[in-house]
């Protein structure tokens, strides 16, 4: 049995984590956050160069084809590193998609400009306050035409293009489409971020020409399933954010002293961290299911990729906010890196749809796969 | 990553397989799955309606040592079979509900045995270990007593060195499984007192049938009675019964504690599947339990945690097989296993409303009640929670220690009750106050 990455893979994770710790260290993140810029395009230049971005994405079509257990191997270190960039938008999701259901000419127009890191495309499937529904939508198309408004999209304000479900005049179940968002039709507003380095917009398309992507009818299955796909790359970003900010936390709970010895050694500081290990190890440990069933295309994939997203979501948060509480004071102000995390738990914990979606899923998927084991 | 087994390890699972399906006690296959249900312990001996499940565990264990299966990854020439690590994972899986009748065992095999290995003598190893893989002796482990559990290093049990060389032991243990069966006993007592704490310790093997050993079983609240007093009244140890250097049995005591790989065959049963099926029957609001939100918000956040304890064992088992050491992973399992049994079960009564509170009840429903009683103890046992977190925080994440105002300190004066006289029957079960 080998339940770890090999040793290329290993490797790369560590080429990753040097380069990263070179050209993005936090201050880098700060200056993003600082500057009021929605996402770092040199940095997502260079990840690009590194053969980073296009690491899932076929040879054939100008990625490196080196498959998703590399890409999960890269994820963990994007978040570790809080590196502000369309990552889940351009590549766990848009890539994604047009790789299961985008017709050749998609693909070969599509994909080798998105692993150059020359094209960015965000998937636009939220319409206001609430968890997204995949099988439904308000957005109509008519005629290869799209009317409706989609918010908050991330990186709706820096992507080139969309990927938007739409329903026609008499149909129940949406169909995807590709938006050129620089082309008539469609207006965009910036929305204040809760992560201002990962940008969030609303898209409002009035008559957008529109290019069907997929089977028509098939947004919602297309969705759900991408949705588990980058829900297993995004829980590896979240576990590596989660690692470094109990880093952080340690680090700290070992050096600072009060009452005459180190916080650390004062129990109700070290079970408290050791409650975050317990949450980080679990996470991680069903990240690492959900990168077999995603490289193996496995049937228990939903399974795997709401258990992951779970216990991801929740490790994340929990690292982020007792990280700051671990720092005291200090912790909520400013010029500590703390607020960086607790920011970037946040949006990622709910970018994909929040915890009650997901546990909804999760236990979707439970009760079902008691079910088949009850039969057999 | 691949789950699959190499070529060596297909080759052993088959072996295995192919002798389990020729020797396993199949009529004992539905008791012994009724008890697991409602059993979570690894060491408890199962209760098998109209069996004698002592036996039946000893003849079991007999069988496997007779073929080799027994201690796969122990020496052969210790009764092993000379396996390695991943190949007693293997085994374990493949011995699955079977090796219930082996738990009664693995006080002895996992820490006494392990503990002999590494540091007994010659004679003891040829004296102790053979009979200890067959079956033939039934050990129990003697550490934690009245005065103090988590503090084991704080212990009061004296042995004193008499004028022959030999030793005479007074004092209690408590918390000890299977002392009233036991043949030999694994036992860390006293020495020196007038040394600090860890300094004045030295293991012993005792003989359980020796004079002045007085058992006393412990009623628990769960109505069960799976732990014991044991007293100790001027009862003789001859010095071939030390295991290690005089004074050095703190070092002794590492080695058995260090030995959890015992327990990394099998995912801990959480009773979350189980959960879930009575989800699907019972009803909240006029539907299934399983259609409400807030039964999905609250069973989510533990199937999450199941699938994750499970492979990070998973992960463990994959440390093994590749040869690496064991990953951080390992450190989690009890405590969350532990603390998630009890919320399940909690849960589960909730759920069944005021027949929750009903003890007389279908068996499925029973196992939860079961467990619901015993789960205090787990979390207690073998290492309380916060110790683990102790553990996991000081090696784990190098958090420093806390200060231990008795840590340098001369035994004899750092305050604790000193027990230089025999403390019988009458007298034991206090704490010391």
């Amino acid at each position: 049995m080998i339940f770890e990455f090999s040793e290329s893979q290993l490797q790369l994770k560590d080429a990753a984590r040097k380069a990263l710790d070179r050209e993005c260290p936090i201050s880098r993140v700060r200056a993003v956050l600082e500057d009021g810029r929605p996402f770092d395009r040199e940095l997502w230049q260079f990840l690009a160069g590194m053969g980073f971005v296009g690491a899932a994405i076929p040879e054939a079509h100008g990625g490196a084809g080196a498959g998703h257990l590399d890409l999960c191997a890269i994820a963990g270190e994007l978040g570790r590193a809080l590196a502000p960039v369309p990552a889940l938008s351009s590549v766990y999701l848009a890539a994604e998609l047009l790789m299961q259901a985008g017709s050749e000419d998609q693909k070969a127009r599509l994909l080798p400009r998105i692993a150059d890191g020359s094209l960015l495309v965000c998937v636009a499937f939220s319409e206001g306050v609430g968890q997204p529904d995949l099988h439904h939508c308000r957005t109509t198309q008519a005629a290869g035409r799209l009317s409706g408004e989609k918010f908050p999209v991330l990186d709706g304000g820096i992507a080139d293009m969309a990927i938007v479900p739409a329903a026609g005049p008499d149909e129940d179940m949406p169909s995807l489409f590709i938006v050129d968002l620089q082309g008539e039709g469609v207006s965009r507003e910036a929305l204040t971020s809760i992560d201002p380095t990962r940008g969030l917009a609303r898209l409002s398309f009035d008559g957008a020409p529109a290019e069907p992507l997929g089977v028509k009818g098939e947004a919602g299955r297309l969705l759900d399933r991408a949705f588990d796909r980058a829900a297993i790359l995004l829980a590896f970003e979240q576990v590596g954010g989660a690692e470094r900010a109990l880093e952080m936390a340690t680090d700290y709970a070992g050096q600072r002293v009060a009452f005459g010895r180190p916080i650390g050694s004062f129990q109700a500081i070290k079970h408290k961290l050791v409650d975050l290990f317990v949450d980080v190890t679990l996470a991680r440990s069903n990240a690492y299911f959900g990168a077999w069933a995603l490289s193996n295309d496995a049937a228990e994939l939903g399974l795997a990729a709401s258990a992951a997203r779970v216990s991801a979501s929740e490790a994340f948060i929990h690292c982020a906010t007792e990280n700051i509480h671990v720092h005291g004071a200090m912790g909520f102000t400013w010029d500590m890196d703390c607020h960086l995390f607790y920011r970037r738990a946040h949006l990622l914990s709910v970018a994909l749809g929040g915890q009650a979606m997901w546990q909804d899923r999760l236990v979707a998927r439970a009760a079902d796969d008691r079910q088949i084991a009850g039969e057999g | 990553m691949d789950f699959g087994d190499s070529p060596e390890e297909a080759a052993f699972r088959a072996e295995a397989r192919a002798w389990l399906a020729e020797n396993r006690p199949m009529e004992l296959e539905a008791g012994l799955r009724r008890f697991a249900a409602r059993d979570r312990s690894n060491v408890h001996l199962p209760e098998l309606d109209g069996v004698d499940a002592l036996q039946a565990s000893k003849d079991w264990q007999r069988r496997k040592y007779d073929a080799g299966w027994a201690c796969v990854a122990w020496p052969r020439e210790h009764g092993g079979r000379g396996a390695s690590q991943i190949e007693r994972v293997i085994w374990e899986q493949e011995e699955g509900i079977y090796a219930r009748l082996s738990h009664v065992f693995f006080t002895g095999i996992g820490m006494a045995g392990s503990t002999i290995m590494a540091h007994g003598t010659d004679a003891q190893k040829a004296a102790y270990l053979h009979p200890m893989a067959s079956g033939e002796h039934l050990w129990c482990q003697m550490f934690s007593e009245p005065s103090g559990g988590s503090d084991v290093a704080g212990l009061l049990t004296r042995a004193e060195r008499q004028a022959d060389g030999d030793w005479r032991l007074n004092g209690s243990k408590i918390w000890t499984t299977h002392a009233q069966i036991a043949d030999y006993g694994l036992l860390i007592a006293r020495t020196d007192p007038s040394v600090p704490k860890h300094k004045g310790l030295t293991m012993f093997i005792l003989d359980m049938k020796s004079p002045g050993i007085t058992v006393q079983p412990i009623l628990q609240m769960s109505g069960r009675s799976t732990f014991n007093q044991v007293h100790f009244d001027d009862v003789p140890l001859p010095d071939s019964a030390r295991i290690g250097p005089e004074s050095q049995g703190w070092r002794v005591a590492l080695t058995t504690l260090m030995n959890e790989r015992l327990l990394l065959g099998s995912t801990p049963s959480t009773g979350v599947p189980e959960l879930i099926d009575l989800c699907t029957r019972v009803s909240v609001g006029g539907r299934p339990a399983i259609e409400d939100s807030g039964v999905r918000a609250s069973i989510a956040r533990w199937v999450a945690q199941s699938t994750g304890l499970k492979y990070a064992m998973m992960r463990s088992i994959s440390d093994l097989s590749n040869g690496r050491p064991i990953g951080p992973e390992y450190s989690v399992g009890k405590l969350v296993a532990n603390e998630l049994i009890q919320q399940v079960a909690q849960f589960a009564f909730d759920l069944q409303g005021p027949a929750g509170a009903m003890v007389e009840e279908s068996e499925e429903l029973s196992q939860f009640m079961a467990v619901l009683l015993d789960s205090p103890s787990l979390r207690v046992g073998g290492g309380a929670s916060e110790i683990q977190r102790n553990i996991i925080g000081e090696q784990v994440l190098g958090l420093p220690q806390e200060p231990r105002p008795d840590k340098d300190t001369p035994f004899n004066e750092t305050g604790a009750r000193q027990s230089r006289q025999s403390a019988g029957p009458d007298r034991g079960g206090n704490d010391g106050g």
